[in-house]
This record gives C-alpha cells, structure tokens and sequence, in this order.
C-alpha cells in the first residue's frame, strides 16, 4: 500500500465565521500501480486532498501515511515525501522559472542534492518520456515555447524527481484537442513504462474514461463514490446528482439500452461501443 | 500577521460618517494630522480624544478592531516612547546607569507616543469609513486642479484602483507557486538571509512574468472597453456635495481651527 | 451603407495579417487572404486549434490590431477609419479568454460600468444599462461583492455584462470557456444562448471545444490562418476525417456513426446528438 489516510479532517479558517470543512472523515488506501482518476466539482476537496498527499498542507484531524511514513511524525523528512509524491499543479507552465529547460528540469533533482551526471541522465529521461527533444531543446529558453509544450517541460521537473506517486491536477486544463490528446498519451507512456502510481483530477470525464482503473468521486468534503472505473460510469444518477455528467458515449448506451434493446452499456470508449453496436446490428440482421 | 493589519480596510456600515463625501473625509483627516502637529499640550489632547471617540461611536466601529490595529505598529510606538524618555534633558528623576529619566523626558515621551497613536487611529478612520472606490474617487477628484500643471490625478486614482484589484488575485497566485516550487524540493524556510534571498528566486521570477502576462491582457481588455483616459469619462456614482458635507466641513474646520489656537493661548 | 448589405454585421475583405515571428524574425501569416460575411443576428462559431489564428482574427474585428493587408468593415465602418474606433468597439464588443485579467474594478457594478463610463455616458443612463446587463446575465444579487471572491463563470458573466452595458450590436467571445469547469462552461454557453435568441445580438464565438459549435448557426474551421470549411454544423461534423485531421474533435456519437459506415452500414450521417442516434439506430 503506498497511500492510506485514516479519518482525515481539514477545516479551513477554524473558529471564524468563515470556517469550512473542506475533508470530511477522508479514508482510502491507493495500491502501487494503480492508476486513479479523481472527479469532482469546484469547491468538492480535490485539490485540498491532493495538496494532503505530499505534505503541502497539514490534516486538522486524521492519520496519513505515505509509502510507510507518516506524515505527522517528527522523524518523517517532507523533502523525501515530496520527492515520493510528485504534483503538478494546474497550468504548471505558470511555474516555469529558469533560463534553459534544462535547468527548469534540473530543479527538483539538484534540490534533492543529487551529483551533476545523475541529474543529466534525469533530465534527459523525463524529457524523452513527455516526447522532448534533449539536444534540441535543452539550451532553449521555456519561455519560447507553445502553451503545450511549456507545459510538458513543467511535468518533465516533477518526473525528474522519479517519484513513486504521480499527481496531475487538470492537466488538459486550456489546452486544444489535440494538445489535450499529446498529453493524455504521455502520461499513459509515463504510467506502462515507470510502472507508478498515477492519481489524475480531472473535469473531463472523457479523458478519466480512458485512463484510469479506478475512480474516488468527491463531494462535499468526503469520498462519495469509489470503485473500479467501468462501474463508477455506470451510476449515472448518482453522478448526475452531484453534478457531474459520464461520457457521452456511455450516456447513448444507457439510453438505447432504456430503450429496450439488449446491449452492454459499461462502455467506455467509441472503439468498445463500435463492437457493440456491430454485434447488435448483426445479431438482429441473423434474427 | 498580514490579517492583523487594520490600516487600509474597509470596515463597511451605513452611518453618516460613511456615507459623507469621501473628499470631505480627506480633508478632515488632512486637518486633523496638521493640527496635531500644532497641539504642545496635554489638554487639547482631550478634545482629540473626544473627536476619535465620537467618530468611533457615530459609525459603529469595533473599539477592539481599532486597538488590533495598533499593534503590528506597537514597536514603532514604544520605540518613540523610549527615545524621547532616556534622552531628553532636564530635571532627572531616575537614574539607570548611563540612562536617566528625567520630569520632562517622562512628559515628552507620554506626549509623543500619544501622538503617534492618535496619528494611526485617525489615519484608519478613514480607510475603515470609506471604500477603496470611494477613497480612490474622493483623492482624484481633490487633485484635479492640480492636472493643468501636469498632476496625472486620473492615472493615478486608475492606478490605486487596479493595483487594489489585483492584490487578492497577486496573492492567490504567490501562494500557489511557492506550493508548486515546494513540491519540487524548494525551500523557503531555512538558511541564512543570503540564500534565503536566492532561494525566492523560483517564487519571484513567475510572479512577475504572469503579472506582466495579466497587464498586457488587461490593458487589452482596457481597451476593447473604449478606455481612453480620463478625458470625457463619466461615473456611475459622482461624488456630489450635499448641504451634510457642507456642514461637517465647516463644523470641523472650526473645531481643528481651535485646537490649532490653543498652541497661542496656552 | 447601401441598402443591400443593411444585415451585415461583419465584412472582413481578403484579410492578412502579417507578424515576425520572434525565434527568428522571419515574416509569419497568422491571417491568410481571408474573406467572411457575417449577418446580423447570426450564431458564427470559429474552430481551431490553438495557434489556428482565431485570436488574431478576433482582434482584427475589434479594431484592437489593424490587418496587414485586407479591409474589415463592422457594420459598414473600415477599423482603418480612427474616427471610428471606438464606435466599432462598442459596435462589436469583446469578451476575452480570462476572466481574472478583464475585471478592472474592485465592486461588480463598478467594473460593469467601466465600458459605458468610457464612453462618456450620463450617470443616470450608466445606472440603467449596469442593472439591466446584470439582470441579463443572472449576476445581480452580487452587485456589491467583489468579483475575485467569485468563482470563474460567475466572473466571466461579469465580464460579459460589462460589454452588455455598453450596448453592441455583436459580441466576440475569444475562447470564453477555455479556463473554466463544466458548470462554468455551462453558465456562459447558456448565457451566450440567451444573448443571441432573446437580445438578437450577433454572436461570434471562438472556440476549441466542438461541442460548443453544435448549437450554430454556421461554423468555420480555421487552419493555419485560412478558412478550410464553413458551414452549419451538420456539415462540417460528418467531415470526420478532415476534422480529426485538422486536430479537432467530433462529438463522441458522431464518431460512433462514422465507424459503423465504414463498416458498411449506412446510417445518416449528420447525427450530433445521443437523442438523434437513438433515434436512428
């Protein structure tokens, strides 16, 4: 088990009038390797959870326990849990800093006091998985690039440190569909190569649908839903109640099937849905 | 510590301190520094006293907002306090050392921090009584007269107005890149001053390139919106006297102009 | 104006717009020789990826940068012409992609009013137009508040009312939603809606997100600075091939139908919605 909260609290602003719970008795355990996609609406917690997992902010209330160490003990160092938990906030590229990308991507691996050709082949590894050029790239400046790619370069400094958990905050977040799709490519690359644990928030259920093995939903404060993604998509009213929609594609499956017809509708993706609807047509052409 | 500073906020109400004409409210506080300037006495120190409590009570401000306040400045205060108590001359009552206290060094500095404290209070009655807008049209509308000799009273009430804007969204963002920095090993917390200052190098560096990044977008957005100076721009709200402000001002000018006398018949 | 093009709002002319690109100050075209004829009271989505030119070319209909080569005419007056500038910008207003940096004041109503307080209008007037764009885009009850403690759709339907005060006849929404949540997304689509249905004003909407342009009037996709299609969105989606070759998406069920006809079936092919295709299959 490499994440366990236990009963985890966080109020903010306590004991003025402004006073918020943002987790409410928070308890889940993340398995190495698994690949979690977390959903939610604004205001739900998902950001104040993530900000928990690498010791950014501290519970009100609860136990969490990172890869082993917990993280109220005094002995626990948080350089070494943020090296384990990596986060890349939203629109990352808004934390770009240095003259050179290498340098940027540099960062994290000299904070971490690691010898200068350790953190070249670091470098050189994080920019390749994220589909950087290093000898092309590594002398510009991250300030000349496209939105997109500034934006690799950014997860590239966090990948940089190898950690053993991978958080994304939106990291499609502004960008086109194409764009947006280089991304979601990379960070499965990231996932199938590095063999780590990767936590993805997200607004686009289209995306979480075709990542991630399972799915937290948050909702004012606590954990509502968690469950095996395939699953998850199929409680479309409990979603929907939360104000939270599923893939349009899963949504069309649902209503034909309410329709009458006898189809699967745990689908997550048009491929899965082709091979249905062709096994649907053709079964009824035989008939 | 930032939360405690009450200097500058607007403690928001409906009394009639609140609703006077923001420029009769810098005038007033105008007077009231200068006057204070003039006071070499103890005894018109209690009309002062008189005059804070009145405002206080007249628009309803927490008497404990007012004295939380006071002290993220209590060091300046005392520190006031105690430069004119060991180091004025005179009549010596005590002696502590090298240091002595002497009766006028003992008046002098009761005299002085009192000065500074009345000097603090009505400076926030202001900001407290009066919005930023508010603040802000009340001080471009004093200075206009002043455009004919190359005053930019427009530019720079638009300045106020925006910088007051944008520090709530500046600081928003400080927070989150010093988090961002923080979660790749950055660290802002320990060393000596020296690397301290390098070590905000990560902070300072993005936070300047997106404000430069929101500036050029909102200049843009300026105008689209047809902004083009002050010239021939009109207000939603203007500031218009009233019989109200007439009054208050002149009640008041009288009052500062009595305390200013004092300093000739005592 | 003649009395011909009376319902044009919008006329752009064999427009270019030349930058040097500032890697290795070669002459880039962000605009290529484009002609488009936008009428009055249309719904005109423009498609995209980033870097398409949509941008510029929104700048261009505001009169914020002056094409390099071509004439843009909003309601019949050249953005050339100086005299008119600001008559085109409060002809043709324009809602820009981040709501943090267009809000200049720090009271909702204040910032509503800066648009028409530029233009010198009396106050009484200013504080009619404040309230009646207020009430338009549902932001009324926080007239008072100031707009950072909103949050990103209520903010960018303040910036919305404040070109509403100002009183255009077309909006150009430049990615208005990139940076928002579903339900702020939501929000500004269904406020972007209600500008055009029941305040008639023409709409030009520049987006990435395909699922905004199904509710258009026409679409135009941009690419590398030219039009490569303009049409109603039905068109333009069956296209799904080129679309997905231009970097853009279809919507999901759009997609489905295209697999299925490669497969050999033959179902229509302009279907947009999960309740046209259920209907169908």
């Amino acid at each position: 088990m490499i994440i366990q909260l236990k009963d985890v609290d966080y109020i903010y602003n306590p004991g003025t009038p402004f006073e918020k719970k943002a987790l409410d008795g928070i308890n889940l355990e993340i398995e190495e390797g698994e690949f979690i996609g977390l959903i939610g609406h604004t205001g739900s917690g998902k950001s104040t959870l993530v900000q928990h997992l690498n010791g950014l902010m501290k519970p009100t209330k609860g136990k969490i326990i990172i890869d082993g160490q917990d993280l109220s003990s005094k002995e626990t160092k948080m350089k070494i849990i943020r090296q384990k938990v990596g986060l890349v906030f939203q629109y990352p590229e808004h934390q770009l800093f240095e003259e050179t990308i290498y340098k940027d991507i540099a960062f994290g691996p000299k904070n971490l006091g690691l010898k200068d050709d350790e953190i070249e082949q670091r470098v050189r590894d994080a920019m390749e998985l994220v589909g950087l050029d290093f000898e092309e790239l590594k002398e510009r400046s991250p300030f000349e690039l496209s939105g997109g790619q500034k934006r690799r370069v950014a997860i590239a400094g966090v990948i940089a440190m190898k950690p053993k958990v991978l958080i994304l905050d939106e990291p499609t977040a502004g960008l086109d569909p194409k764009g947006r799709d280089d991304i979601l490519d990379e960070i499965r690359k990231i996932y199938d190569k590095e063999m780590i644990t990767i936590i993805l928030v997200s607004h686009s259920m289209e995306d979480i649908a075709r990542l991630v093995n399972r799915i937290f939903v948050m909702h004012k404060g606590k954990v509502a839903l968690d469950g095996p993604t395939r699953e998850i998509f199929t409680r479309t009213d409990e979603l929907e109640a939360m104000g939270l929609g599923i893939p349009q594609i899963t949504k069309f499956m649902k209503t034909f099937k309410s329709r009458g017809h006898v189809i699967r509708d745990d689908v997550l993706t048009v491929e899965e849905a082709k091979v249905e609807i062709l096994n649907y047509l053709r079964s009824k052409k035989d008939a | 510590m930032l939360k405690d500073i009450t200097i500058g906020q607007y403690f928001p109400g409906t009394s009639i301190v609140h609703k006077l004409d923001p420029r009769v409210k810098i005038i007033i506080v105008a007077l009231f520094i200068a006057s204070l300037f003039f006071v070499t006495n103890f005894v018109p120190y209690i009309f002062i006293l008189a005059f804070i409590a009145g405002v206080i009570s007249i628009a309803k401000l927490p008497v404990k907002f007012i004295i939380k306040g006071l002290k993220p400045l209590m060091f300046i205060i005392l520190i006031t306090f105690a430069i004119n108590l060991f180091m004025t001359k005179g009549e010596v009552l005590v002696e502590l050392g090298p240091l002595a206290i002497t009766k006028e060094g003992l008046r002098q500095s009761v005299f002085m921090a009192l000065r500074l404290v009345f000097l603090i209070t009505g400076t926030s009655l202001l900001t407290l009584t009066t919005s930023p807008i508010a603040l802000t049209d009340g001080i471009e509308r004093l200075l206009s007269p002043f455009k004919r000799i190359g005053l930019p009273s427009h530019e720079l009430a638009m300045m106020m107005t925006i910088a007051l804007r944008f520090i709530p969204t500046l600081l928003e963002e400080t927070d989150k890149i010093m988090k961002a920095q923080m979660a790749r090993g950055a660290d802002f917390e320990s060393g000596n001053i020296l690397s301290r200052a390098k070590n905000l190098v990560p902070l300072l560096v993005p936070l300047f390139i997106n404000a430069f990044r929101r500036a050029d977008e909102l200049a843009t957005a300026m105008e689209a919106r047809c902004y083009r100076g002050g010239d021939g721009r009109t207000r939603l709200n203007e500031l218009k006297f009233v019989t109200r402000d007439y009054a208050v001002l002149t009640g008041m000018t009288l009052f500062f102009a009595a305390i200013v006398s004092t300093r000739y018949i005592w | 104006m003649n009395e011909k093009n009376k319902n044009l709002m919008i006329d752009i002319q064999n427009v270019s717009y030349e930058y040097s690109s500032y890697i290795d100050e070669s002459i880039q075209l962000a605009v290529k020789d484009l002609s488009l004829q936008i009428e009055r009271g249309e719904f005109f989505v423009v498609l995209g990826h980033n870097g398409s030119g949509k941008s510029t070319l929104a700048k261009m209909i505001n009169g914020l940068i002056l094409p390099s080569r071509g004439e843009v005419l909003v309601n019949g007056m050249n953005t050339r012409d100086e005299d008119k500038i600001w008559d085109i910008r409060s002809t043709a207003g324009m809602v820009f992609q981040n709501p943090d940096n267009q809000i200049v004041a720090t009271i909702v109503e204040e910032d509503v009013a800066f648009g028409p307080e530029n233009l010198g209008i009396p106050p009484a007037e200013i504080r009619k137009r404040v309230d009646d764009a207020l009430e338009v885009v549902e932001m009324t009850e926080y007239k008072n508040h100031a707009p950072h403690l909103l949050s990103g759709g209520q903010k960018q339907r303040v910036a919305i009312a404040g070109i509403l005060a100002m009183e255009p006849d077309c909006i150009i929404f430049d990615e208005p939603t990139a940076m928002l949540d579903p339900s702020g997304r939501l929000e500004v689509m269904e406020t972007i809606k209600k500008l055009n249905q029941e305040k008639n004003k023409t709409i030009i909407l520049i987006t990435h997100y395909m699922d905004e342009a199904v509710e258009a009037d026409r679409v135009m996709v941009l690419n590398e600075g030219e039009s490569v299609m303009l049409g109603t969105p039905k068109d333009i989606f069956r296209q799904v091939d080129k679309l997905k070759s231009l970097g853009l998406d279809v919507p999901q069920v759009t997609e489905l139908v295209y697999e299925l006809n490669k497969e050999g079936y033959n179902i229509k092919d302009d279907i947009l919605s999960v309740e046209e295709l259920v209907d169908t299959l």
